[in-house]
């Protein structure tokens, strides 16, 4: 047996090379793990206007590191409040989704994306939401009709593998978003996720059979996230 | 399992029959899922993709071999009354050390996985073979043991990954570089994979992509195993 001092004093050198340790290795690391995040979520907002990203690139995979952050510090970044007003001296990149959220929503602000390809503009959209177990999120391109879309991306934290994740892991689901159009004769409708496959070709799409929670968050997320932008689309317009 | 180390001289990494056993030995006699049925929550967890079994087993037989090893050379100096908290230190260190590596080399990799890497602590393998031997043994049998033990989980997770993904998606490897697409109908609904249309009028069976499927699979394997392998019929 072991006296008290003698396991103390261990599980003081233990916790505290173990603290030191970890440390060290998260500084040396933190860094490009930073530039990893930050390339990865812009490439997840490139992807949602995959197809117009120019000439032989086909995939946001195409693209280097460098390409995307080029890309971005030329893109117009506004960001928005409530009422679709321009909130000066922040770029849209600088904003958390994640946190605003957590917001009472008057207080929001809302980050948007003109995207620039052969002269013609992209308004990127991005929208949050539930999905069964966890936050799902999500990149809508616009047109510059800003009522077609032009192509959307989605991700989620903890969807079923194969069921739910395929909004994100397949990537017929999101095509099938490029195209339709959130408004109706002039009325706000958004794009529907309807189970047992789309009826209206304008403004729904095919649900993922096993997945209704999921489709049915991704439904609610796109009509919530787009109408946050309309006091905005509808001064553009 | 746990036998006592051999008191003569032997040089520093030896490799006999004992050391082979304790690699070998997991794999099928005394294997973590099948026998010792350990580490069933990941194993139903993970496994509804060939792709993340494949990489959560690399970062099991990772944690489980250097956790054994570090167990081992401090098992003297480790006080009985915490030994528990000192094992669940290591190996949350090594899980650690894991993630921040991913997120270092391959961010969305690391993305796809950081769930299930958090799970690697929650392993009774990891934490039950220190207990059960790196507390009693040295470091070089711990350590081979450890990977022995990672790679007895890892086989059966690829197996019961390769079942489901197959026929619950008709794919092998989906989210992975070399994404396959096996059976079923090549709709749209496959559009980026390297299509070869097989039994093009397989339907996709939604039971094997819910956990539950991975639940009558490793059932199904433990019955197998233990109709060939009668010696594990008397041990229980």
């Amino acid at each position: 047996m072991h006296s008290t001092r003698y396991i103390i004093g261990f599980i003081l050198i233990l916790t505290a090379s173990v603290a030191i340790g970890l440390t060290s290795l998260r500084e040396a690391t933190k860094e490009q793990a930073a530039r990893n995040e930050d390339i990865f979520n812009k490439r997840a907002i490139l992807s949602a206007v995959e197809g117009y990203l120019g000439d032989g690139v086909a995939s946001v995979s195409d693209l280097s590191d460098e390409q995307v952050i080029a890309m971005f510090s030329k893109m117009e970044q506004p960001v928005l409040d409530m009422e679709g007003n321009t909130i000066e001296g922040i770029r849209a990149e600088e904003i958390d989704m994640a946190k605003e959220r957590k917001k009472p929503e008057a207080e929001r602000r809302l980050p948007l994306y003109i995207y620039e390809e052969g002269g013609e503009k992209f308004y990127i959209l991005s929208v949050r939401g539930n999905g069964l177990w966890d936050e799902i999120w999500g990149n809508i391109a616009l047109k510059s009709d800003l009522n077609t879309i032009a192509g959307a991306a989605f991700d989620h934290k903890g969807e079923t593998p194969g069921l739910g994740a395929e909004i994100k892991d397949n990537p017929s689901f999101a095509r099938q978003f490029k195209d339709r159009q959130i408004n109706k004769e002039g009325e706000y409708v958004s794009v529907m996720v309807r189970k047992g496959g789309a009826r209206d070709k304008q403004h729904e799409v095919d649900g993922i059979s096993g997945a209704t929670v999921t489709c049915d968050g991704v439904t609610e997320m796109i009509y919530r996230g787009i109408n946050y932008y309309q006091p905005y689309l509808a001064g553009k317009r | 399992m746990a036998d006592t180390a051999v008191k003569e001289k032997e040089p520093m990494f030896p490799f006999g029959k004992k050391e082979r056993q304790l690699l070998s030995d997991p794999l099928n006699d005394n294997n973590p899922i099948t026998v010792q049925v350990l580490g069933i929550c990941s194993a139903l967890a993970v496994t509804s993709l060939v792709y993340p079994s494949l990489v959560m087993s690399v970062a099991v037989v990772f944690v489980t071999a250097f956790s054994s090893l570090f167990t081992s050379l401090l098992r003297n100096y480790i006080p009985k009354q915490v030994r528990m908290i000192v094992q669940l230190v290591i190996i949350a260190t090594l899980v650690t050390v894991v993630e921040l590596m991913l997120k270092y080399l391959n961010y969305p990799v690391y993305k796809q996985l950081s769930v299930y890497i958090g799970l690697i602590i929650t392993n009774c393998i990891v934490m039950g073979r220190l207990e059960a031997f790196s507390m009693a043994n040295k470091p070089w049998r711990s350590f081979l043991d450890g990977i022995g033990n990672g790679l007895g989980y890892g086989i059966i997770l690829v197996m019961v990954g390769i079942i489901r993904e197959l026929f619950g998606k008709g794919s092998l490897f989906a989210g992975s570089p070399i994404e396959l697409k096996i059976i079923g109908p090549t709709a749209e609904y496959m559009i980026n994979t390297t299509e070869s249309a097989m039994f093009g009028w397989y339907a996709n069976n939604n039971l094997m992509v819910l956990p539950a499927a991975a639940m009558f699979i490793i059932g199904i394997m433990i019955w197998i195993q233990r109709s060939y392998n009668t010696k594990l019929v008397d041990v229980s």
